[in-house]
């Protein structure tokens, strides 16, 4: 084979250096999703169809059917959701992303990322907040009057504010701030959310929007401190769909669970996914919750890990460790370790504690495999039915396999 | 470079071993000083994957 791995590698994460990820708008889903149509749902992770998805999942579905004005109650969405007539497919394969059942539909706003360098986008719902919100599975008419207030009041405000900034909001710089504030940008996103609001609020200030709304949508912001994740997320997703399709190239471009599978893909073998088993984490539950109310691995916000963020830079983020379990060493080994299956470190991503060193980037499917070191992941754990929300965080193995099959693909692809 | 190495020889032994622990535990058993690295062969020692990452090396 005349493709040399290593050159194609360093063009991958080339492309993951340069990227520059920039907030400059919110769409409507339909109008600016390749492909998504009135019938489509997205959803996180690899495909899943109806009948296998787990329990939040289903009850995002539910919900977004409701929202949409394709079902009037659960009865009818679920005929729906199994009659064969909606389209389900992963955000991965439309340039989204989504957290925890990371369902989208045709009338969601979502941010519009640009990747300045390569010049391609990604897209992300904004974040409902915490408690009973879709995307844990929640579908009550409270969760549908929310995601309402959002498509029509937020929404459009936030638009108007992006649409002041002189060039949009360089997420890239954000995050890197963020990152020197404590956050690790996945499990803990307070920083992210704080710079996120002090840079739009002048702007929204200057909108037609009257005051009381201003207050809400303030009072909105302030009160979840993982608004940014979504912001963050397609910023990553942005990075990683320009360092995919390099021929010969063994980097990992997603790493992402719909709650029954992990999957990965990987930058030189194309659309296919490579799964496994989706875990329960291991983690630090809320009082009254166990791991047996815990779904399994779910969500698309690993994209975070796979472009050098969250675990990777759990050593930026002391005070996650009591969130996810663990001690401030633990999280400084974890983020250590993962230099060993990656390929350089980061030129912008960087942990005041450890010297300012640069986060592991560009995870090498064949480092993971000769090291038996699994990506770092630490996440938030959503309960195993639709709608109570989130009953824990912590830290999750991906399942080994899926590694490992991926290298046999690419072996096969490569090297006959 | 003959001498030093005899002169290392006649030293007490210090052994950092990168390997099967069962090297350390053999020089252990000898009374001899070692530290055994955390180490585990490519792929966890699986023979089809160690091979196929033996091919995809450059």
């Amino acid at each position: 084979m005349s493709i040399s791995i290593k050159e194609a590698n360093a063009k991958a994460v080339e492309r993951m250096q340069n990227a520059e990820p920039v907030l400059v708008d919110i769409e409507t889903a339909e109008d600016v999703i390749p492909g998504m149509t009135k019938k489509t749902i997205l959803h996180a992770g690899p495909p899943v169809e109806w009948d296998d998805m787990c329990g939040p999942m289903r009850g995002a579905v539910i919900g977004a059917l409701i929202y949409e004005g394709l079902a009037e109650d659960e009865d009818e969405a679920v005929e729906l959701a199994g009659s064969g007539e909606i389209t389900f497919d992963p955000c991965h394969h439309h340039q989204a992303v989504g957290p925890m059942a990371g369902i989208v539909s045709a009338s969601m706003p979502v941010y519009v990322v640009e990747n300045r360098d390569q010049g391609n986008k990604a897209f992300c719902t904004i974040n409902e907040g915490l408690g009973k919100v879709l995307r844990y599975g929640a579908y009550s008419d409270k969760v549908i009057e929310k995601l309402k207030w959002i498509e029509n009041t937020l929404a459009p405000a936030l638009k108007e504010a992006l649409a002041l900034t002189e060039d949009g909001i360089n997420i890239k710089n954000m995050t890197s701030q963020a990152l020197h504030m404590g956050d690790e940008c996945h499990n803990r996103n307070k920083a992210g959310s704080a710079l996120f609001i002090r840079e739009i609020t002048p702007y929204l200030l200057q909108t037609d929007t009257d005051n009381n709304t201003i207050k809400d949508i303030i009072n909105f912001m302030a009160d979840n401190e993982h608004f940014y994740l979504n912001i963050s997320m397609p910023a990553c997703k942005a990075t990683m769909d320009a360092a995919h399709g390099i021929e010969g190239s063994t980097i990992i471009t997603a790493m992402a669970r719909n709650g029954v599978e992990f999957g990965i893909r990987v930058s030189g073998l194309d659309e296919e996914w490579f799964t496994g088993e989706a875990q329960v984490i291991d983690g630090l539950f809320f009082p009254g919750y166990s791991t047996d109310d815990a779904n399994p691995d779910i969500g698309d916000s690993t994209i975070s890990e796979t472009a050098a963020i969250g675990g990777f830079a759990m050593a930026a983020a002391p005070a996650i460790v009591g969130f996810v379990g663990g001690t401030p060493e633990d999280a400084v080994n974890f983020t250590k370790s993962m230099y060993e299956i990656s390929v350089e470190e980061n030129n912008t991503f960087t942990i005041p504690s450890m010297g300012f060193r640069g986060t592991a980037t560009g995870i090498d499917v064949r480092k993971v495999v000769e090291t038996g070191i699994l990506p770092a992941i630490n996440t938030g754990i959503a309960h195993k039915d639709p709608g109570v929300g989130q009953v824990g965080a912590g830290l999750v193995d991906p399942p080994k396999n899926c590694f490992e099959d991926a290298l046999r693909a690419f072996a096969k692809k490569y090297r006959g | 470079m003959e001498e030093k190495i005899l002169e290392l020889f006649g030293k007490k032994l210090k052994v950092i071993n990168i390997g099967l622990e069962s090297f350390a535990e053999s020089l252990k058993e000898e009374g001899v000083d070692v530290i055994q690295m955390d180490w585990e062969p490519p792929a966890g020692g699986d023979a089809e994957l160690a091979s196929l990452l033996d091919s995809l090396m450059d």
